[in-house]
């Protein structure tokens, strides 16, 4: 008898919370297609993870992207348009990426979503957007598959999806443009390869080894990590006893730090180098500064401090007082919203200034070209960015100096 | 061949704090037969308490004076939550479908990590703890971090006052009788709600211990670091026969080896290469763990006893 009502209960419970997530989403139809000062709204949407361990990555994006839709409101860059950004958490995972890409489809008034950061992440809403013909940019995938096609290696190259660019230059170059620099400019020739196994991850870690190998260098062992655990004390006696100068780390920080923490103090003499992922202020605290001094981190475009065009972007972010960091994205971030107001306004401009199609925006996105924060910001026939610029970081006295800019050359 | 010992030793560490957090789950098994699926979050309290203790201490204070300070936090919020938990939410719940209280602990582990995610101060994101200041002991071909050493001195003492406690001790022997039959045990005169408490807060005191390790070891603690821990610590009571507490340890041991063989030789074996790794080492665990139940469906060191439901 007892089982009995606490069955009835249960199912009362789950149908009513059923019930009332219904409605939570229902508030999300276009009810603000007119502002009241005759203006349009158009929402721009944004995925990262503004939660969980990435989440200083993420809200430097969300700051970022904030940043550029107040600005183009100022300037009422688009005549008859008020931009307004709906952010949406994805906490790294796939699946909650999923669920905000339909979300951003359901809403009528979204004609365009930045984000998200993770590859993998990336991957699982691309469908979603281009079936809806929803324009997407990135600011941090690096993964090539997602704009090449899975056999881009081999150089069968095909774009899976036309809604989907990124101003973020990929692992096809970031890997290769690591591996010349640790052979040829800081002269090291064994190395240890360790990844996540995750789109990024793995990817970069593919990368770089072929280049590494093609320059003569020699990769005396691989391994494979689950990021989730803290215990890298194996992975790292193994390190030690292979006798390599380097080890090349494809993943994120979470993951990197303590993973280096252990690889030095089991003794092992090297340097840790990884991609954008562990290019945060964050990787030196968890390895602790100590022992990730001298630590290299390659990362997508110039350090913007040291560019001319990102002044503005600067000056205007510390105004603004965000909690957060910029962090390695916040460049990257304020362009791909603003390729998506440049694409807005010449959709709307070429539909006689009213509100376009969202397959209109996704044309007109192709074409997009100015200059933004971290340089000329277009794409090429494939939705990638054309400033395949990268930088060297290096950290010194606990924190990420950079040390070359260039770019890469085949 | 020659990091062989380095690896024995990793596993050992590794299996030790295992075994520290599985005591707590095989405890309050043998005696009121649920899974508290909270325990990890209990040990991930623990972090949490000592590093509050930490931040709460004068900067500079040495490590000497701190840590014993630490463990105490640590063992005061662990127990403190555990005890509360059984009062509040297991207790009530006592007479009634054995499924009841397993969903509750289900619920209490999401509760308790989302708790530490939204009130503790930037726990948002891995907080770092503090460190014992010293290089690595090199001990021929094995280097132990100062950070292991309490782990390899607090393990055994711990497992050494487990088993006094239990086989020497009045309230030990109380355990042992409610363990076998609480009806039988209460009509002898053992206080068995005051015996289920001590076993929760016993529970939660080591994993505290082996949080306090865990942070030493590692270097961070963060919100869901009881997740995976705790879901490895129950398959080491498991392996190791779930109601037993030597059994818990030596399943610890078992688990947290058999993880650092298969990370470090697995990938050695031709033709395997794809199925090795650290990634590919929990998957190597469970294969034992299964192995294992077949043979022994009681576990290592378990008994078969009749399901007294």
């Amino acid at each position: 008898m007892r089982n009995r009502s606490l069955l009835i209960l249960t199912t009362a419970v789950t149908a009513g919370a059923l019930t009332l997530t219904a409605c939570g989403s229902r508030d999300d139809k276009g009810g603000a297609e007119n502002g009241d000062n005759g203006n349009v709204t158009v929402t721009i949407g944004l995925d990262a993870p503004l939660t969980g361990e990435l989440s200083a990555l993420g809200l430097g994006i969300k700051n970022s992207a904030d940043l550029a839709v107040k600005t183009a409101n100022k300037k009422n860059y688009v005549k008859g348009v008020t931009f307004k950004l709906e952010s949406l958490d994805d906490q790294a995972q796939p699946s909650s990426g999923q669920q905000n890409a339909t979300k951003f489809v359901a809403d009528k008034t979204v004609l365009g979503v930045v984000g998200p950061l993770n590859s993998g992440v990336a991957e699982s809403m691309q469908k979603v957007f281009d079936d809806a013909k929803l324009v997407q940019v990135s600011p941090a995938n690096t993964n090539p598959s997602l704009s090449q096609g899975p056999n881009w290696a081999s150089g069968d190259k095909k774009r899976g999806y036309k809604s989907y660019f990124r101003t973020a230059t990929t692992d096809a170059i970031q890997g290769p443009f690591a591996a010349q620099y640790v052979f040829k400019d800081a002269k090291k020739t064994k190395a240890f390869i360790i990844d996540d196994k995750k789109t990024y991850g793995a990817g970069l870690a593919g990368t770089f080894k072929g280049e590494f190998e093609k320059l003569g260098g020699k990769v005396v062992g691989t391994q494979h990590i689950n990021p989730d655990t803290k215990d890298f004390s194996a992975v790292a006696t193994q390190v030690k006893s292979s006798g390599a100068e380097v080890v090349y780390y494809g993943g994120e920080y979470p993951a990197a730090g303590p993973l280096a923490k252990q690889i030095k103090a089991a003794g092992a003499k090297v340097t840790v180098v990884g991609g954008d992922a562990i290019f945060s202020p964050e990787y030196v605290k968890l390895a602790s500064p100590a022992s990730a001094e001298g630590d290299i981190a390659t990362s997508v475009g110039a350090p913007i401090e040291e560019l001319a065009s990102a002044k503005e972007f600067l000056a205007n972010y510390k105004a603004e007082n965000y909690k957060e960091a910029y962090e390695a994205y916040g460049g990257y971030s304020y362009d791909s919203t603003w390729a998506i107001i440049e694409a807005v306004k010449k959709a709307v401009e070429g539909n006689g200034g009213k509100l376009p199609e969202r397959a209109k925006v996704v044309e007109a996105m192709q074409g997009v070209s100015f200059e933004g924060v971290t340089g000329s910001v277009a794409f090429d026939e494939f939705g990638d960015t054309t400033n395949k610029q990268l930088t060297v970081y290096q950290v010194r006295g606990g924190a990420y100096k950079p040390v070359k800019s260039g770019t890469f050359g085949g | 061949m020659n990091e062989l010992p380095q690896q024995l030793v990793n596993g050992l560490l590794l299996g030790s704090m295992y075994g520290l957090v599985a005591v707590g789950y095989t405890m309050v098994y043998g005696i009121v037969q649920l899974i508290n699926f909270a325990h990890g979050e209990i040990f991930m309290t623990g972090g949490f308490g000592a590093l509050t203790v930490w931040l709460i201490l004068p900067g500079g204070t040495t490590m000497w004076i701190a840590l014993p300070l630490m463990l105490i936090g640590a063992i005061l919020v662990a127990t403190t939550i555990a005890v509360g938990a059984e009062r509040l939410a297991y207790r009530p719940l006592r007479g009634g479908p054995r499924l009841a209280p397993l969903i509750t602990a289900i619920g209490l582990s999401l509760a308790l990590q989302q708790a530490v995610w939204s009130l503790y101060p930037e726990a948002k994101s891995a907080r770092t703890f503090p460190q014992i200041p010293g290089g690595p002991i090199e001990l021929g071909p094995v280097t132990i971090q100062t950070g292991d050493v309490f782990l390899l001195i607090a393990a055994p003492i711990c497992m050494a006052f487990l088993a006094f406690f239990v086989m020497r001790t009045r309230v030990g022997r109380g355990m042992q009788a409610t363990a076998q039959d609480p009806d039988t045990a209460k009509l002898m005169g053992v206080n068995t709600d005051r015996i289920i408490v001590i076993a929760f807060a016993l529970g939660a005191a080591f994993a505290a211990v082996g949080a306090v390790a865990y942070g030493l070891k590692y270097g961070v603690v963060d919100y869901k670091m009881g997740f995976l821990l705790g879901l490895k610590a129950f398959t080491a009571a498991v392996l190791g026969g779930i109601g037993n507490i030597y059994g818990a340890m030596i399943g610890g041991l078992v688990l947290g080896i058999a993880e650092t063989m298969a990370t470090a030789y697995i990938a050695h074996i031709p033709g395997m290469q794809q199925l090795g790794g650290q990634s590919w080492a929990d998957v190597w665990a469970f294969v034992l763990l299964i192995v294992v139940l077949l043979a022994r469906p009681q576990g290592l060191l378990g008994e078969r006893v009749a399901d007294r439901a």
